[in-house]
């Protein structure tokens, strides 16, 4: 033991080892990873299900009271009755850019999720800054970059992973892919997950990094959970809110996340400038977060 | 050699601007030595130890470890030191040898290298058999050996150790001396370590720094310390009636005769070399001694000496943030 360690070590060495650290907590605890598995099943099939706004205007729901069927003769009234049934797939059509309401909503469940699981994963910073481990990290040769990169990177593996899942438990649920959708298209998914999970998991620890109570990510949490959820096209289309509402979903990262990966999977016809507009905004979001995350961890790491 | 492997020169820690935590500290710690860092709660210990080993800056002066300046070269610091943090560190939801590795990736040291090197340290602490257990079924003693363990992996010449017995029982405290006792003999490391614990720091550092409101009071060995307060107490009473603190005073190194209920007091340094030279001298002149007793003074009465305090009070108080941290723990692994 009398020889010191002088080997000659990458700027990155290390970034595995606590990525994967972070990773081993969730796949290695068989409970952990099964539920975090049955939770978007649930989601979708109970919520998709019950909001399963299609059948609202199926045939079958479609009753003419008795005085307005008397003025028609049976053929006519058949004719009505397809009119109306037909309208189903030009309102949905118009309204969700697709006739399959689950399919829809399976996509805003993707960005849902992966805004979820990024701050949930932030939070095991708060834990390792009490239990010391932080500090052991911080008396080795690892460079203060790739301790707050781990984190980040580890918190948008699993987020991706995630949404992966959903889109997974989507398709048996009747998850309908669109007509302009090839198998390329995934990977744009999954770059626009990449992207707005790394702005928001840089954000989320810059946040956590200085917290030493689990409380404060908490509450941080609670609070821009409800607006980045549904002050965006995740469950309902845009168009359908109030001006006021409209106004922050228009900003709302989230929201050019889900068109963007609406467009890929489920519309019948790619807006490729849309598509562009929504890469380039959270892009910037990405950037723009991973730079102030990044910054302020690294001066709370260097105080 | 004994060149210094720790220096410290007006090493200071300002916190927000006002809360002086560590103020102008000077001290040099040698190769090959086991230093010990005494003091209250807050005053300053765990600051001054995350300054040494880099986690914090210094607002004001300098220290070096191996030469190597802690604020300018700190990557060299973090390459050439070990750390045993107070906390338990290690990963619960991994086994003791994953840890290991875990700990080797850190210093970027290579997979074939370092899994030998986890077999070895396993075995030099005693942890061969558990080391597929996950560390959630770890003893607390055998925490502490996986946390020593991850300390030496990257063979270090310098190991810093916070309170590396903190909560143990008495057996696995003597086991964690030994531990560190053979470091030193074996390895020739040098060791920093901080303890609450007095009788912890008098068998096992050779040398002592009391530290408090963020200032060194007294740096020296443990017997310096104790000789500092006016040396030994040799209480002692003789069969005839007659005075004899005028023929005591007169023996080398006596510094204080008193008598108190019929005995007299005797301060003196090296006490066991002085009470065999008081009793000679009173037996030729006649007097016969006929009870005597030596007392060493303890690093208790150092420490409430230098500090005002009583360790014990200080003690307890680290006691109960080491169960709230315990609860921590638990609720952490839901």
């Amino acid at each position: 033991m009398s020889t010191s360690n002088n080997n000659s070590k990458s700027k990155t060495h290390g970034l595995w080892a606590l990525t994967n650290r972070e990773l081993k907590k969730w796949y290695k605890a068989p409970v952990v990873f099964v539920l975090t598995l049955i939770q978007p099943v649930l989601w979708l099939g109970l919520l998709g299900n019950a909001l399963n706004i299609s059948s609202l205007f199926s045939a079958s729901s479609i009753q003419f009271p008795a005085e307005l069927a008397a003025q028609f003769t049976p053929a006519q009234l058949s004719a009505l009755g397809s009119f109306f049934s037909g309208l189903q797939n030009q309102i949905m059509g118009s309204t969700f850019g697709t006739t399959s309401y689950i399919s829809f909503m399976a996509v805003g469940m993707m960005a849902f999720t992966a805004l979820f699981t990024t701050m949930f994963s932030g939070m095991s910073v708060v834990w390792d800054r009490r239990l010391g481990f932080l500090n052991k990290v911080l008396s080795t040769p690892v460079s203060r970059a790739v301790i707050i990169l781990s984190k980040v990177l580890s918190a948008t593996l699993r987020s991706m992973f995630q949404a992966a899942v959903i889109l997974l438990i989507a398709l048996p649920l009747g998850f309908a892919f669109g007509a302009a959708f090839t198998p390329l298209n995934i990977l744009g998914v999954f770059a626009m997950l990449f992207l707005v999970c790394l702005g928001l998991s840089s954000l989320f620890i810059a946040i956590n990094i200085r917290s030493t109570r689990i409380e404060t990510p908490m509450a941080v949490m609670n609070l821009l959970n409800l607006p980045l959820t549904f002050a965006s096209s995740a469950f309902f289309p845009i168009k359908q809110m109030p001006a006021w509402l409209q106004a922050v979903a228009n900003v709302n990262p989230i929201s050019y996340t889900i068109d963007g990966m609406r467009q890929l999977l489920i519309f019948d016809s790619i807006d490729f400038a849309q598509l562009a507009v929504d890469f380039a905004f959270v892009g910037a979001f990405a950037a723009v977060l991973t730079t102030i995350g990044i910054v302020f961890s690294w001066r709370f790491l260097n105080k | 050699m004994s060149e210094d492997v720790i220096k410290a020169e007006g090493l200071t820690k300002i916190f927000n601007h006002n809360l002086v935590a560590v103020d102008h500290v000077n001290f040099s710690v040698k190769q090959g030595e086991i230093f010990g860092f005494l003091g209250p709660n807050g005053a300053g210990k765990t600051t001054t130890i995350n300054m040494l080993i880099t986690v914090l800056k210094p607002t004001e002066g300098r220290a070096s470890i191996l030469g190597y300046d802690i604020a300018k070269q700190n990557n060299d610091v973090r390459n050439a030191i070990g750390v045993v943090p107070q906390e338990y560190t290690a990963d619960e939801d991994l086994t003791g040898y994953e840890n290991i590795l875990l700990c080797a990736d850190l210093y970027g040291i290579p997979r074939e290298v370092s899994k030998k090197r986890a077999d070895e340290l396993l075995a030099l602490v005693e942890l061969t058999a558990f080391k597929d257990k996950k560390v959630q079924t770890y003893s607390g003693g055998m925490r502490r050996r996986l946390e020593l363990a991850c300390g030496l992996v990257n063979r270090p010449k310098v190991l810093f150790l916070d309170e590396p017995t903190l909560g143990l029982d008495v057996q696995t405290r003597a086991a964690t001396w030994n531990y560190v006792r053979m470091l030193k003999k074996e390895f020739g490391m040098t060791l920093f370590l901080t303890t609450h614990y007095l009788e912890e720091a008098d068998a096992l550092c050779d040398r002592i720094a009391i530290i408090d409101h963020g200032k060194i009071v007294v740096v020296g060995t443990p017997d310096e310390l104790k000789e500092s307060l006016g040396g030994d107490i040799i209480t002692l009473s003789i069969k005839q009636d007659v005075d004899i603190t005028g023929l005591v005073k007169k023996i080398e190194r006596v510094k204080e005769v008193k008598k108190e209920n019929g005995m007299y007091v005797v301060k003196s340094e090296s006490g066991e070399v002085t009470a065999p030279l008081i009793i000679e001298a009173l037996r030729k002149e006649g007097h016969v001694v006929t009870k005597l007793s030596l007392t060493k003074p303890t690093l208790n009465e150092v420490y409430l000496q230098y500090t005002g305090k009583s360790m014990r009070d200080a003690a307890d108080e680290s006691r109960e943030s080491a169960f709230a941290q315990r609860a921590m723990m638990r609720r952490s692994h839901m």
